[in-house]
């Protein structure tokens, strides 16, 4: 048995030996398809768009480079009001989905016992029938004369959200106060399903020890539990705010012409009108204000550990 | 007041079931409407009982055509987003290279992207490229938005695993090839299975992107869409609740099977 | 049966290092592991030793050296394809295979068909008939740990792998396993190489302990040897506890020619047995004088002339005393050391050693070890709490 420190290295050295180069490379042809499929149809797709809205011309005689930035400034003058209103209706969805989603998300954590499973996949389940079938039942819920409206109408609910400009006429059907319970009941679960599962990662037993320390249920909430939710609140808004600014679904199927929301116009421009300038254009905007909110809203909640 | 004291203690769980009966209560009039006889040509109020759609669910013209072609895409676009995203959540997880952050960006921007942008320049892309619209574009597009979410799905799986475990396996006289078939396989199949199954139902129902990209090609949302314009076949409830009733079916059957399989393993 | 035991086959490191960019977790260092032996490397976290392990279970690509297993040379061969099974940290058990999967592993990736005969022999050997058809998940700490032997040992290994196996089991059962390692290990008659950082745990089961530090590999020895030869400071405080006084060299003595090294400390004289110091000694120069605390008498001050002549003295006073059952533990301010500690049997215990209480550390002369002065005193104090 022997023990002793190596003599010191002589200037040629030992050989040092190096990970091979075939061991190197395995991340990047792991990596290959994926990331090509990204850049050639999202990336690529990206740049088409930015050209096609500086581009003028018609559809007969093609579309040229003219570096025409004023489409997006006729763009903006002549559809503010649905990008405002797309912002607001989404907005007001996500507020609503957080105060319905979050009791929810609150129940299947640390209330739902032996029921949790089964409660879990009855807030999946809607999932299983096409949302457009979902979506055209709430014609059903809401139609005029039925069930919903009457109870409301008798409550003078209507009253208060007609006065407010979210009704009109004691009719639910066809106003913004449709599509706003279209976009919040279509992005629920997305709002759920974060939140349930930052709450679940919560040890109970800190709220135990928050009573244990003179904390009444209501002070546990706002300064144990909520706090510790928030990676689950925040990623839940932006899984909520991010599809319903741009969806038209709901704006198309349970609104009138006056509900009409950026997504309607981007479709029909492109569909329909063809004038894609104006539709690229659009959809830039969109883009840019998407994502301009989102870099704001992560950046003041600090939780920048989302992907 | 005792009664009052108990509403207010279960003032949570009082909400959360009032929000559960709001997600439920549109299935509930899907599947009651399947069973209705409407007069006209939209399917919106009750009329009477009837068991006529669902005696004749392709009683349509295209609607089971389109559900087929919907369930042909759908399983191809898992198929490609789970194999091509679970080769990205490894790289991710188990290497090191360059360029990290502007591949994670890649990633995470389809998911913070309005469906219509990604659908207005995704078509940008095709007319550009002279390419014919219907089954291969909607298949492209689709892989390309389900890939991310099978990505996230899992990124998360594989980072909970314990690296010894392959290690151990190596120990253990396994080579790549095995140690991958018979350890990380495996133990990275939840994962997988979720993104698959995420993938899935993203690719099965999405309706934006595919309107955009289909060109003359009906999807069963975009036969659904079409229908709200032209009238409401109760056909289309029909096809909701068995979808409903089978997907709900098989959950529950299977977290009966894993149940029993727990407790027979207990003993 | 494809029996891999064969004859002749020490581990032998030759020159072997491990650099990870500019941070060096191994220093070039020679090892030779005899055949048949319990060999332990013990040193806290860090010091490089479950990365050395891991180069010789090929896990770990050396930067620089060999590894050679009975004369071949292993450095280039990828982990499957070494005779060498590992028992992982937390044990690495399968948590979708079955107890009977797990042994099963190694036989089956080598083509094995039945495996039935031996993975019934590896649940005998490890007690653990009853479990065959748990998962992982179902099984206790000590149960799993006893798999994740049992999954190493069935495939008859040359040497046997041990990454702190049993870091994760409580005081109890950690000391229960180490004599049923030990066991194994005499039963098989395969070589252990055992990772830790219990020092204790390291002079229970190993023949041989290899102290490391800071990637170097600093006493080599039997456990007992270690214990009471130390040659630096840092295993003389990682191994057990030491008191160490400095002091002036009086008298150098001669090795061999039986006299004593005569030390100036504290206000007295210390005596050591030349051949108890491995430092250079020079008159008047310094040396750390070294005794266990167990050595250690202890003597009310009133007491001091029963003394017997020729044991080495140091005064002093009591600052704190606890009673742990078998022994008392001392802590003693004195001229030579701030806080001595003294271990004292409980056998007859004087009342008046309380806090306070002046008194007289005595012990045997041949019981004092000697060190070079030029190393700080406390190394190896407090990796030994981080560890814990």
């Amino acid at each position: 048995m022997s023990v002793t420190d190596a003599p010191p290295a002589p200037d040629t050295g030992p050989e040092v030996r190096r990970p091979s180069t075939r061991r190197r490379l395995v991340p990047y042809w792991l990596l290959l398809p994926g990331i090509l499929w990204l850049l050639v149809f999202f990336a690529l797709p990206m740049v088409y768009q930015a050209s096609t809205s500086v581009q003028t011309g018609s559809l007969e005689k093609g579309f040229e480079v003219t570096w025409h930035f004023r489409t997006y400034w006729d763009a903006l003058a002549d559809y503010y009001p649905q990008f405002i209103r797309s912002l607001l209706y989404a907005g007001s969805a996500t507020l609503l989905c957080l105060l319905l989603g979050y009791p929810l998300a609150y129940l299947i954590a640390f209330r739902a016992g032996r029921w949790r499973g089964l409660v879990l996949v009855l807030v999946i389940a809607p999932f299983f029938t096409s949302f457009l079938i979902r979506t055209l039942a709430w014609k059903t819920i809401l139609a005029d004369g039925g069930a919903v409206v009457d109870v409301l109408d008798a409550l003078h609910v209507l009253d208060v959200t007609s006065r407010l400009g979210w009704t009109e006429n004691n009719r639910v059907l066809a106003t913004p106060l449709a599509v706003v319970c279209g976009l919040t009941y279509n992005f629920l679960p997305f709002m759920i399903l974060p939140l349930y599962t930052s709450l679940e990662r919560i040890d109970g037993r800190l709220h135990e020890a928050a009573g244990d320390l003179y904390a009444t249920p209501a002070t546990t909430f706002r300064k144990v539990t909520f706090p510790l939710s928030m990676p689950g609140v925040v990623s839940g808004t932006l899984l909520t705010f991010i599809p319903a600014s741009g969806d038209y679904v709901n704006a198309e199927l349970l609104g009138s012409t006056d509900t009409k929301m950026v997504g309607s116009v981007i479709q029909s421009q492109f569909l329909r009108v063809l004038d894609y300038p104006t539709a690229a254009a659009l959809s830039f905007i969109l883009m840019a204000v998407v994502l301009l909110v989102v870099t704001v809203y992560i950046r003041r909640s600090g939780t920048e550990d989302l992907v | 007041m005792p009664v009052l004291r108990l509403l207010r203690r279960n003032l949570v769980v009082i909400a959360g079931l009032l929000t559960l009966a709001y997600m439920i209560l549109p299935n509930v009039v899907v599947m009651v409407f399947s069973f209705n006889k409407p007069n006209g040509r939209f399917n919106y109020a009750w009329q009477r009982f009837s068991l006529d759609a669902w005696k004749d669910p392709c009683g349509v013209a295209d609607l089971c055509g389109s559900l087929s072609l919907s369930l042909r895409i759908a399983f191809w676009a898992t198929l490609g987003a789970t194999v091509l995203g679970t080769m990205i959540a490894f790289a991710l997880v188990r290497y090191r290279f360059r360029a990290r952050g502007a591949i994670n960006a890649l990633i995470f921007l389809p998911m913070a992207m309005p469906e219509v942008v990604m659908a207005a320049s995704l078509l940008t892309l095709f007319l550009n490229m002279g390419a014919e619209l219907g089954f291969w574009t909607v298949l492209i597009a689709h892989i390309m938005f389900c890939l991310s979410f099978v990505v996230t799905a899992v990124k998360a799986r594989v980072m909970s695993m314990d690296p010894r475990l392959e290690e151990a396996a190596r120990d253990l006289y396994a080579g790549p090839l095995q140690t991958f078939l018979r350890v990380t396989l495996p133990i990275a199949a939840p994962g997988i299975a979720a993104g698959a199954l995420l993938a899935f139902a993203l690719s099965f129902d999405d309706f934006i992107i595919t309107n955009f990209n289909a060109g003359s090609t009906v999807t069963f949302p975009m036969f659904v869409w079409g229908s709200a314009q032209r009238g409401t076949p109760v056909q289309i409830n029909v096809i909701g609740t068995a979808m409903f009733v089978i997907a709900v079916a098989v959950v529950l059957l299977g977290q009966l099977i894993a149940n029993r399989r727990k407790s027979r393993a207990g003993k | 049966m494809t029996q891999r035991q064969t004859a002749g086959g020490d581990v032998r490191l030759t020159g072997i290092s491990k650099t990870y960019g500019s941070f060096t977790a191994v220093r070039p260092l020679d090892l030779t592991v005899p055949q048949g032996s319990f060999f332990a490397l013990l040193g806290a976290s860090g010091c490089g030793k479950t990365t050395t392990l891991r180069m010789i279970a090929g896990l770990e690509e050396a930067t620089t050296g060999t590894v050679s297993l009975g004369g071949t040379d292993i450095t280039g061969l990828p982990p499957y394809k070494r005779p060498v099974n590992t028992v992982f940290q937390s044990y690495a058990l399968f948590p979708h295979l079955d107890v009977t999967e797990n042994i099963a592993f190694g036989l089956r990736r080598r083509g094995i068909r039945s495996v039935k005969k031996q993975v019934g022999e590896m649940l005998e050997l490890v007690q653990l008939g009853d479990f065959a058809h748990r998962k992982p998940h179902q099984l206790s700490g000590g149960q799993q740990q006893r798999v994740a032997v049992a999954r190493a040992l069935i495939n008859h290994p040359q040497v046997l792998l041990l990454d702190e196996p049993l870091g994760a089991l409580d005081l109890k059962l950690r000391r229960q396993m180490q004599l049923e390692l030990k066991r194994i290990q005499t039963e098989v008659g395969i070589t252990f190489i055992h990772v830790t950082h219990d020092q204790e745990e390291a002079m229970t089961m190993a023949d041989t302990v290899a102290v490391m530090n800071g990637g170097r590999v600093e006493q080599l020895g039997a456990p007992a040897d270690l214990y009471e030869n130390p040659r630096t400071t840092f295993v003389a405080n990682f191994l057990g506890t030491s008191n160490l006084i400095e002091g002036e060299v009086v008298s150098a003595g001669t090795k061999g020619a039986g006299t004593d090294i005569v030390v100036a400390a504290g206000g007295g004289r210390i005596r050591l047995s030349a051949g108890r110091c491995p430092a250079p000694v020079t008159s008047g120069g310094r040396l750390l004088v070294g005794v266990r605390p167990e050595k250690i008498s202890l003597a009310h001050a009133d007491e001091a002339e029963s003394i017997t002549d020729g044991r080495n003295r140091v005064t002093g006073r009591i600052v704190d005393s606890s009673f742990i059952g078998v022994s008392t533990q001392y802590v003693v301010e004195s001229p030579a050391g701030k806080a001595l500690q003294v271990y004292e049997q409980n056998i007859e215990r004087d009342t008046r050693l309380v806090p306070g209480a002046e008194v007289v550390l005595h012990w045997n002369p041949a019981h004092t070890f000697g060190l070079d002065a030029g190393q700080p005193m406390d190394a190896g104090v407090e990796s030994v709490e981080d560890a814990a």
